[in-house]
């Protein structure tokens, strides 16, 4: 009788207990570099993460619970990341996940969430984390492919057809080249030269030398600082007028600062963060992006950087599939991301479906110039 | 190929090939006065350049009173190196000392991105961009003072090993440190100067190149591996083959880049290099070890 007595107060206990917990947090993890080699990307991802914490929280969190962004640093480390990955999954019971910071992290650490079955979404660029399908992994930077695409179509509406390119011999140079390689006999373009530099080469006038010997109508350089910067004052040392092509990767006033005198002219595709204060008045996003650029500035006093903005779409990406499940389960959290659709961030806007984890195209991307040491909007 | 890109090539090897040569002279000072190999060779470089930065930012003196500034703080971080790092240590195998050389490395490079980042930096140009055009060749006038300064600090370098009695008693201490002792040489002395000469050397390098090449914490480990491959290309020991065998591979790597294959120019300069080592094993201009039995 005691015995029983003891269980049902046990029962009656405890319910109360899961009752009380309804206002337990939403945990979310977040694996990030915010140290190591990549934090130039992942430290404006945690500042992004952090500050949206607070925000949400002060309009009363999630479903009436609080959120709770557990950030790990994988310091730019697989083993690291996989660490994190194990850590979030088994002891902080996530229900959903952001991360990693790079490409290679993150195809580490997918295999792990899909078979928990956590949604998982990166802020990595490559295209073969969402290609093939994984159907517990989405991404929120915009591919290679859609800048390319961009800069071909820049290109042809130009009449340019022969190309020479540039290309860094590091990861992201080497994807981006064998993109271009694939899509500029789609754009009926000839590839005339295809040049390699390494990444800490100080002196690309030798490339450059043998590219203007096969005088294309345009260049286009694939690499991040410093190369390009190099690049550029190469390209004015050499006199060259050829039209030059830049890839996203330097689309940070760094490299305006870096190149100098000598970064005048260049086209670029960028994030529409770079240039969101010229964009026309009425355009979905501009609201958003100032928000965003001027809450950042205030809190953290640095520069906003498009590296953030990833962060900040993962996030609310998330937020936006908990509000419309109106439930925080893993399932749940992964049937609504992959039926978003319409949703604007900072990247641009998100058409999710189960074919497609990055619900962005090459519309993510405007053109700009360098003029006067400043980004211009080109007119589409 | 016609003589305007022939110059643009040879141009481009120089100058990058005067970054090595005087990453190289660095390596063969202290060689020359020790016998350690000083793997924070490419750190001094990075100081140069990066200092000058970091003066420049703070002070705003001038381009030439930075420059001055970085290169006579390296020359102290010289000094304190081998006062807190090497001296302690002294009596040690010389892989012992090549070792200490290493930390020394990682600790400066860890230093200077805790305090400055990891970002890059560029100097002001010495004397304009308006690039000078040669016989067909349009060439930086940055190149003109490397290539100019590199000339000249291998000059100097050469008359003071050669024919001052200083760098004579520096040279005595790395053949037979206890000789040197006995004819009244302050071996401790000598092996001081030679971090300092060695430091100034590698600042020299890194202020002229910043301009041209600009500058990150890290740019120290690529140059101290491309400089000590020039020491060993040009013969180990000898600080006219190690400015030469910096400009050689300079060269080497503009024209592979340039003729053959960009996606392989360290590959075809590496291969040349180990051809080279074959039919001379001890460099260039390197004198064969003889050992008296």
């Amino acid at each position: 009788m005691f015995r029983r007595l003891l269980a049902v107060t046990t029962v009656f206990v405890l319910g109360t207990f899961s009752v009380a917990s309804a206002a337990e947090p939403i945990k979310i993890g977040a694996i990030l570099s915010a140290t190591g080699p990549a934090s130039f990307l992942g430290e404006p991802q945690r500042n992004t993460l952090l500050m949206l914490q607070d925000q949400i929280n002060e309009q009363g969190g999630l479903l009436g619970r609080p959120l709770e962004v557990i950030i790990y640093d994988d310091e730019t480390e697989v083993n690291r990341a996989v660490a994190a990955a194990n850590r979030l999954l088994s002891r902080d019971r996530v229900v959903a996940a952001i991360g990693a910071t790079t490409s290679g992290n993150t195809l580490a650490i997918m295999p792990r969430f899909s078979s928990a079955r956590i949604p998982l979404v990166s802020m990595a660029a490559a295209e073969r984390i969402v290609k093939p399908i994984n159907p517990w992994v989405f991404k929120t930077p915009q591919s290679d492919r859609h800048a390319v695409l961009r800069i071909l179509g820049h290109a042809q509406a130009l009449g340019f057809s022969d190309i020479a390119i540039l290309t860094v011999s590091d990861g992201f140079g080497q994807a981006g080249r064998e993109v271009l390689q694939e899509l500029l006999p789609e754009f009926g373009m000839n590839l005339v030269a295809d040049e390699i530099y390494g990444p800490r080469d100080t002196d690309m006038t030798p490339q450059l030398t043998k590219i203007r010997g096969l005088s294309p109508d345009a260049i286009i350089v694939w690499g991040t600082n410093p190369g390009p910067a190099v690049i550029a004052r190469n390209r004015v040392q050499l006199g060259i007028q050829t039209s030059m092509y830049m890839s996203h990767g330097v689309a940070s006033k760094r490299f305006i600062e870096l190149a100098g005198e000598a970064a005048e002219g260049l086209i670029l595709p960028a994030g529409r963060l770079a240039v969101a204060d010229q964009l026309p008045e009425g355009h979905p996003q501009k609201a958003l992006l100032l928000e965003y650029i001027q809450a950042y500035e205030a809190r953290f006093n640095a520069e906003v950087s498009t590296f953030g903005g990833y962060a900040f779409d993962a996030l609310q990406l998330i937020v936006e599939a908990i509000t419309k499940a109106g439930e925080a389960t893993p399932q749940a959290i992964r049937d609504n991301l992959q039926q978003i659709s319409g949703f604007i961030g900072t990247g641009g806007i998100f058409e999710m479906s189960p074919e497609d984890h990055n619900g962005l195209d090459e519309q993510a991307f405007v053109m700009v110039r360098i003029t006067d040491g400043d980004w211009e909007l080109l007119v589409e | 190929m016609d003589l305007g890109t022939f110059l643009q090539f040879l141009a481009a090897g120089l100058t990058v090939g005067s970054t090595y040569g005087l990453a190289a002279l660095g390596f063969t000072i202290i060689f020359n006065t020790t016998g350690i190999i000083n793997f924070a060779q490419g750190e001094f470089v990075m100081l140069g350049g990066l200092l000058a930065v970091v003066f420049m930012h703070w002070l705003d003196p001038g381009l030439p009173a930075a420059v001055f500034l970085a290169v006579l703080t390296t020359t102290l971080v010289g000094l304190v190196m081998e006062r807190l790092t090497i001296r302690p240590v002294q009596h040690t195998s010389v892989i012992n000392l090549i070792i200490v050389t290493i930390g020394v490395s990682i600790t400066i490079r860890g230093l200077m991105m805790l305090l400055w980042g990891k970002d890059t930096y560029v100097l002001p140009a010495f004397s304009g961009t308006t690039p000078i055009p040669i016989l067909g060749a349009t060439i930086a006038p940055q190149s003109f003072w490397i290539l100019g300064i590199t000339l000249l600090v291998l000059a100097g370098m050469r008359y003071f090993f050669s024919r001052t009695i200083f760098g004579r008693a520096m040279l005595a201490c790395s053949f037979e440190p206890k000789a040197a002792r006995l004819m009244g040489i302050s071996v401790e002395r000598m092996v001081m100067a030679s971090f300092m000469l060695s430091a100034f050397v590698g600042a020299v390098g890194g202020a002229i190149l910043t301009p041209l090449t600009m500058t990150s914490y890290d740019v120290g480990v690529l140059l101290g591996l491309k400089g000590f491959a020039a020491c060993i290309l040009g013969g180990l020991g000898n600080p006219f083959g190690a400015a030469a065998g910096g400009l050689l591979l300079g060269v080497l790597e503009a024209f592979g880049a340039g003729l053959i294959s960009s996606a392989y120019k360290d590959a075809i300069a590496f291969v040349v290099i180990l051809a080279i080592l074959l039919w001379r094993p001890s460099g260039l201009f390197g004198a064969p070890d003889t050992e008296r039995v």
